[in-house]
């Protein structure tokens, strides 16, 4: 399945390579930087690359381009999933999954492909599995193994790999049994020119940190477990049991994980927390153009929206862009023509408003297309579809877990059409 | 370590190749010494005591390879320390060496024993990861210690050293495709495996080495849909993809019946495509045709082994996984009637939430699928607008299903969208705007004015290539009807003065000429001013000045001639071919002179035929005849290893193929079906060494360890049929068949003569036969098809056994119901100090004994071979200890037997030390480590002094307990210590007994049935004589011959004398089980073996090697 693995950075470097049957040479990667230089933007390198006789398939994440080699018919979707996951583990290990924290743990992280992958099919891809194999380094214990000699590989096969519940491993145990549950809305939106909503839906996820002693089995149940629409569950969680009676019921890996995401049905109207009113115009004949920009919260339940960050990509032929805003700081980028403004908290009382001119070059036609707006914010305590959960409770082990649930919403693509 | 020392690895890095050569030359630069004493350095760090030096060292070369640098010189250095404790430097050396083995093939040879070693570590992670780094070296000298290996593994207790074994099964094929047979038989077998964790890897291995051999499957597919569940992610994926192959073969379209009901629309459009230029009598009659097809085909019923599938594929959708929701997607795509179809768009639309590479694949799977069932999809209109974020490949990949999913209903809003799209920044996006506005407009009639005056708008856009873009679209367009839109030509001749584009300006140009009727008055013109310019032009523009010239001249020659002279003249010395070659062939078909052909006649027609108008596809059209999801459906091509996906059966193949064996003793009904199944798997057969293995580990799990999941049972159970048969067969024909009956009196009355407690055995006679009736009727009430429930009910019977016998006597559970049990419960007597006659322990003791009997029999075959082929007379010594293992040490080891005096149950094992090496080694002695249970050793004493060059020899002994399993012992030094071991070939573990042959005879009448193995062979030429025969047999076993032809007389069965039978006694070494081998000589070669042991193991192996050392 999967040959090679290629590490590219975003200045084109291969820093790191790793092959899993026969070594494929580092200059199958001239196909992939071929396609990078005809796609215009990082991102839009195809992700499938045939060349005669490998394809490439890529993934692009935190800057890096993780290439994968491969030879033959596999679905395109494992491999891309397998990077993700190789990603995330990384993500899981050393905090960020940068070229700088690759390089300096590279051993670690060849050590982890060794596991994930034999002979180019995923092995063991569980994070509990991995960390039992092969412990996340700490400060402190690459201090101690440089004193002790002791490693950090483990010796025993990870109880996870043979049990019912390979995302869980035994003998865990904790002074202090909590477990919290995050759950967290994203709305994705288009408004168009007017301000009317042309598609608006909610997704959402529940992540959870987990530290219970033992093999806790966990129930959770919602208030109005009808909005959820379509989900999807960890492993772990008991798909029967959900269709039946729409609990959640599970034994839950040890420490962070992602429970479930869900969509809510789209029949139910979303309610939009922002408006925006914006004036964005270029004069035929001119070279400046008017900027005004003001935000509004609408639909909040009483909640304050935070964290407000307004981006916009305004057309090629601005050169500048004179503004003032009224709260909060922006930056214009003069080479991508990326203007973002880090409003901050909306005070109803005193709406965050942007405003000024553009400069266009001299001497060009009025660009014909208008900027969209794309907006972040986030509101806390409150989920907006309303879904609330019910109770969670604990069965299979005695003591007394402490138990926290908190809600968030946050714009996932929400754009402003103008 | 040092910053500096990782300064120079950064720095040398690029003159790594080579450097060898170059540290040696006295006269190379500062920089290659330098680097050649690095490497050196981490030699010594390697060569050192330290783990942790070594550790650091290998870290390093880690590092170096992971940035690409070459560290292949380190070879034997970092090889030195495959052994070392430390796991971490183990496992690095295991990367180091899985990545240069194939470039230095012979010095990996020398880490190939440490493998072999860990193959046999009571460690599942070590044994597994021993397996693994072997069948990753790819050196083709190792393909047959690989396939040992695999096979071994695969019949391993512990299910992770069996998936690292599914693992390796394509590792191996890729070295040396030659094995696929014998990797087939090992994938069979563990696809018959029952855990969640095999299951993917062994499907991945089908997938890899045998994906033809669909007939694998047949047995497994049930278990397979029902495991489906719980296999972890990526094997869901493999085993789903496989299964959509499998279904595509085995069952009926259930969509057969509609498809040819519904109308055109989306499914079948090419069946009713015809219908236009039909007769009505022909239409009339093909719905006649159809009407008496419907009527015949039965209605439709689906097959519940399909159902099975979708329903349990069902749940997956919901994974996190993406590709397991690809996967899912894909299978009723192909699979679910167009009903359930549905089902599956809810969960492709939330995977568009995913990272933009996830996006992209969905989306080319979800343009197919719209494209045959567009319904699906049509709720989700919205989800596939596009943002200005999203990446241009999403966004033209997103508008490809927007206008797959336009209808007349929901036409006004995706065109508003894309009014929207237009004024986008990104022009590719702008670009393919456009042309899917043409394609709505061809599709849908309402609609197609609406867009071309859209599009006419867009001519006066800036942006020249939104322009171009645009004419090319409305080109397409005005083909359908030209007569009503002569002023949008006149528009667009205008355009010529400015757009640039030369496609765009091509388009113009054909538009024109083509309806220069339409636009009498500026065609003439529009060509005057392409005249002018016709040498700046493109070719394709040259090409429909051309055209145009040709068409005007044709139409409107007054005014044009002088013009399209002008212009052939021109084009005549073009530099392009093409355009000279046109000019010629135009100027020779429209300008008539005497020489001009008939064709001349027909120019007009042959210009200004009709022309259709062209049809707008989309360029997902028909990709769904690759599998979807797959490589080749993204690609569009075939990609290597692509197996395409079957159509339809016209009829559903036999689907009781898939039935399997309900467990035994269960439904009397399936009685028959089991008599055959036996017969198709013979017990005795040879693969039947290859199960026992399993079921050894499997009498283990039931009895010995509570640890081990009752999945893991289960699994071995299924694997091997052989004990479900054994216990079912007697329960079962008891009642039916006679011949069993009497096996079972012969093996007791032959444990009667062993024990020589013939009172006690009659009892227990008695006893057993109520008990099996017992059984039965216990058993029959529990019919289940759960393994465990079987588990359960045996113990509930041996408890009754337990409590029944009791006071009778210490005899222990379950007598005859494991035949293989009983036989090492009778010999009970013989393991001295630990028979005891409480119940429990001996039961675990026993199937330990069982264990060792039966774990050495995979090893059996090839191992063994050699031994049996020893020449004549001289006895086979096996080695040891290697002298480069050994340091110069080398030890060698025989069977010399003679019978070993201290101990009467041991087997003598002659040693013979060598010191090659140049110092004396002192203190040569062993220490046991690692015996199985029930093994003992007898140490030979201790070498004190073994002066170099200097060899000696000594005795020991070894009770292997009737099993072929190696003992591992140490061999100490005073310096070092060696793990080594020591296995014995089946032959060596019984010693001959004098019998009579009317004895014999007698004994042999008793050890008829499960315990008489028969064999016919072809004797090669040179071994027909009785002299060589019997020379064969007593090498390969250690046997005494029974002398013959003196009771010829008061036998009338003998054989002619010239067809003697050769008969051979011994006793087994450990619990002097008889073991009589009889070699039937007929005519021309042809003989018969037959082996009577009532270890049936025991025999089964010897058949083997007696069968090998006569035939080769």
């Amino acid at each position: 399945m999967i040959h090679s693995l290629f590490l590219i950075n975003a200045s084109g470097d291969i820093f790191l390579e790793k092959h899993w049957k026969s070594v494929v040479s580092r200059s199958v990667c001239d196909y992939f930087f071929e396609a990078q230089e005809r796609a215009t933007e990082p991102e839009n390198v195809p992700p499938v690359i045939p060349t005669p006789h490998h394809y490439l398939i890529s993934v692009l994440r935190h800057r890096i381009y993780f290439v994968a080699v491969i030879q033959s018919e596999v679905p395109p979707l494992f491999v891309i999933e397998f990077l993700h996951r190789v990603v995330d583990t990384f993500q899981d290990y050393f905090g960020v999954c940068t070229e700088a924290a690759i390089k300096d743990n590279v051993v670690v992280v060849y050590e982890l492909l060794e596991e994930m992958l034999d002979n180019g099919f995923p092995l063991a891809t569980e994070s509990n599995i991995l960390k039992e194999l092969i412990k996340p380094p700490t400060i402190l214990r690459t201090m101690v193994n440089t004193i002790t000699g002791s490693t950090n590989v483990g010796e025993q096969l990870p109880t996870g790999q043979l049990s019912v519940v390979p995302w869980r491993r035994t003998g865990v145990k904790y002074t202090n049994n909590e477990a919290y549950f995050d759950v967290v809305e994203e709305i994705d939106a288009i408004i168009d020119k007017s301000g009317s909503t042309i598609t608006a839906e909610i997704q959402g996820v529940i992540d959870a940190c987990v530290k219970l002693t033992g093999m806790p089995d966990l129930t959770l149940s919602f208030m109005n477990p009808r909005l959820l629409d379509d989900v999807s569950f960890h492993p772990c969680v008991r798909f029967k049991r959900w269709e039946a009676e729409r609990i959640l019921s599970f034994i839950p890996p040890d420490g962070n994980f992602r429970l479930l995401s869900y969509h809510v049905s789209s029949q139910n109207l979303v309610a939009i927390p922002v408006y925006v009113k914006h004036n964005i115009t270029f004069r035929e004949g001119s070279s400046q153009g008017r900027f005004d920009l003001t935000l509004g919260p609408k639909q909040t339940m009483g909640k304050a929206v935070e964290s407000v960050l307004v981006s916009s990509q305004l057309p090629r032929g601005v050169l500048n862009a004179n503004l003032n805003p009224s709260q909060g700081a922006y930056t214009f980028d003069p080479v991508t023509k990326l203007l973002t403004w880090d409003v901050g908290k909306i005070n109803p009382q005193k709406l965050p408003n942007l405003k000024g001119t553009m400069n266009l070059q001299a001497g060009a036609s009025k660009p014909d297309e208008n900027p969209t707006i794309n907006i972040q914010f986030k509101i806390q305590q409150m989920a907006i579809s309303g879904l609330k959960v019910n109770r969670l409770d604990m069965y299979g082990e005695k003591y007394k877990p402490f138990k926290g649930i908190k809600y968030m919403t946050k714009a996932g693509k929400f754009q402003v059409r103008t | 370590m040092s910053a500096s020392s990782a300064f120079n690895e950064e720095k040398m890095g690029s003159s790594s190749v080579g450097e060898a050569e170059y540290a040696y030359d006295p006269v190379s630069g500062k920089i290659f010494s330098s680097d050649y004493n690095r490497h050196d350095d981490l030699k010594e760090m390697l060569d050192s005591n330290k783990d942790s030096l070594k550790l650091e060292a290998m870290k390093r070369i880690v590092a170096m390879i992971a940035r690409g640098k070459n560290a292949s010189d380190l070879f034997p250095a970092v090889v030195k320390n495959v052994a070392c404790k430390n796991i971490e430097v183990k496992k690095l050396v295991y990367v180091y060496l899985v990545r240069y083995a194939e470039e230095q093939q012979d010095l990996a040879l020398l880490s190939i024993s440490t493998f072999q070693r860990g193959l046999k570590d009571p460690n599942q992670l070590i044994r597994a990861s021993a397996l693994r780094v072997l069948s990753s070296i790819r050196v083709t000298i190792i393909v047959p210690i690989m396939m040992l290996a695999i096979k071994e593994a695969a019949s391993d207790m512990s299910p992770y050293v069996r998936k690292t074994a599914a693992h390796a099964i394509p590792k191996l094929y890729s070295l040396d495709p030659e094995q696929k047979d014998q990797l087939i038989e090992v994938i069979e077998k563990l696809l018959a495996d029952k855990t969640t964790l095999v299951a993917g890897s062994v499907v991945m291995a089908f997938e890899e080495v045998c994906p033809e051999r669909i007939d694998l499957i047949h047995k497994n597919y049930r278990k397979l849909c029902n495991l489906l569940i719980d296999v972890e992610e990526w094997g869901q994926v493999v085993i789903i993809n496989m299964l959509t192959r499998y279904a595509r073969t085995q069952f009926l379209n259930p969509n057969l019946n509609e498809s040819l009901l519904e109308d055109g629309g989306s499914g079948d459009k090419t069946f009713y495509g015809s219908d236009e230029d039909e007769d009505d009598d022909e239409k009339e009659n093909k719905e006649k045709a159809e009407a008496a097809a419907l009527a015949k085909r039965k209605p439709y019923v689906m097959d519940p082994d399909h159902r099975l599938l979708l329903r349990n594929t069902k749940p997956l959708l919901q994974s996190r996984n993406a590709a397991v929701v690809m996967a899912v997607a894909q299978l009723y795509f192909h699979l679910a009637p167009k009903a359930e179809v549905g089902v599956i768009a809810k969960a492709l639309v939330r995977l568009l939430r995913s990272h933009s590479e996830v996006q992209f694949v969905v989306l080319q799977n979800v343009a197919t699928m719209t494209i045959r069932r567009r319904g699906m999809f049509e709720p989700y209109l919205k989800s596939f607008y596009i943002r200005s974020t999203d990446p241009t490949l999403i966004k033209i990949l997103k508008l490809e299903v927007l206008t797959n999913l336009a209808n007349e209903t929901n036409i006004s809003t995706i065109l508003r969208e894309f009014q929207t799209y237009i004024k986008s920044m990104d022009k590719d996006f702008v670009a393919a705007t456009i042309q899917a506005i043409g394609r709505c407009a061809t599709n849908i009639g309402e609609v197609r004015d609406t867009c071309l005056n859209g599009l006419v708008q867009l001519l006066s856009n800036r942006d020249e290539l939104v322009v171009a873009e645009s004419v090319v679209v409305i080109k397409k367009l005005l083909q359908m009807q030209p007569e009503k839109h002569s002023d949008i030509i006149k528009h667009m001749a205008k355009l010529t003065d400015n757009i640039q584009v030369p496609m765009a300006r091509a388009s113009i140009l054909w538009l024109i000429g083509e309806y220069c009727e339409h636009v009498p008055k500026i065609a003439p013109d529009v060509l005057r001013k392409m005249a002018k310019s016709f040498t700046y032009e493109e070719d394709i523009v040259k090409l429909q000045i051309l055209n145009l010239a040709a068409k005007l001249y044709l139409t409107n020659s007054k005014q044009t001639k002088l013009l399209t002279q002008y212009v052939l003249n021109l084009a005549k010395y073009d530099q392009n071919y093409d355009i000279r070659d046109r000019a010629r062939f135009i100027r020779q078909l429209i300008v008539p002179t005497e020489k001009s052909g008939a064709l001349s006649k027909y120019a007009k027609k042959l210009f200004l035929a009709l022309k259709p108008a062209p049809v707008l596809e989309s360029p997902f059209k028909d990709r769904d005849h690759f599998q979807l999801g797959s490589l080749s459906h993204l690609l569009n091509a075939k990609a290597g290893g692509y197996q395409e996906l079957p159509d339809w059966p016209e009829a559903a193949p036999d689907p009781s193929v898939r039935n399997v064996e309900v467990p035994e003793w269960t439904k009397c009904s399936s009685r028959e079906k089991r008599k055959e199944k036996k017969v198709e798997k013979p017990f005795y057969s040879d693969s039947e060494g290859e199960s026992g293995p399993t079921e050894s580990a499997d009498s283990e799990t039931n009895s010995a360890s509570a640890s081990d999941s009752a999945s893991d049972s289960e699994q071995s159970r299924s694997s091997s049929e052989s004990e479900e048969s054994d216990e079912g067969s007697e329960s079962e024909e008891e009642k039916e068949n006679k011949n069993k009956k009497k096996v079972v009196k012969k093996a007791v009355k032959e444990s009667e003569s062993e024990q020589s407690s013939e009172e006690e055995n009659r009892k227990l006679e008695k006893k057993i036969k109520q008990q099996e009736k017992d059984s039965e009727t216990v058993s029959d009430d529990e019919e289940s098809d759960s393994e465990s429930s079987q588990s359960t009910s045996e113990d509930s019977e041996s408890e009754a056994e337990v409590k029944k016998k009791a006071p009778v006597s210490r005899t222990p559970p379950k007598p005859v119901k494991k035949e293989k049990k009983e036989m090492s419960l009778l010999d009970l007597d013989d393991f001295e100090p630990a028979t005891s006659p409480q119940v429990t322990p001996i039961s675990t003791l026993l199937s330990n004994s069982l264990v060792t009997d039966l774990e050495g029999l995979s090893l059996s075959d090839s191992v063994l071979a050699p031994s049996t082929i020893t020449p004549s007379g001289t006895l086979k010594s096996y080695e040891l200890l290697h002298r480069i293992t050994g340091e110069g040490l080398s030890v060698e080891y025989c069977f010399g037997r003679q019978p070993f005096s201290p101990d009467a149950n041991m087997v003598a094992v002659q040693l013979q030390f060598t010191n090659n090496s140049t110092s004396e080694t002192k203190n040569l002695h062993m220490k046991d480590v690692k015996l199985q249970s029930g093994m003992r050793v007898k140490e030979f004493p201790e070498i004190e002094l073994l002066p170099a060059g200097d060899t000696a020899s000594a005795v020991m002994g070894i009770d292997f307990c009737d099993s072929t399993q190696a003992a591992n012992l140490q061999l100490c030094t005073s310096t070092r210590k060696f793990f080594v071991s020591i296995q014995p070939p089946v032959g060596e573990l019984m010693r001959p007994v004098f019998l009579t042959e009317n004895e014999f005879k007698r004994e042999q009448g008793q050890l008829m049935g499960m315990n008489e193995l028969t064999e016919k062979l072809i004797l090669d030429a040179k071994y027909r004589n009785e002299h060589a025969i019997v020379q064969r047999v007593t090498t390969a076993a250690h046997l005494s011959r029974v002398p013959c032809g003196s009771d010829n007389e008061c036998s009338p069965s003998v054989p002619p004398p010239d067809h003697p039978a050769h008969r051979f006694a011994g006793r087994t070494v450990t619990s002097g089980s008889l073991v009589l081998v009889t070699v039937a000589t007929g005519e021309e070669g042809v003989a018969q073996l037959t082996v009577n042991c009532e270890k049936m193991v025991i025999g089964t192996m010897l058949v083997k090697d007696i069968l090998l050392a006569l035939t080769q």
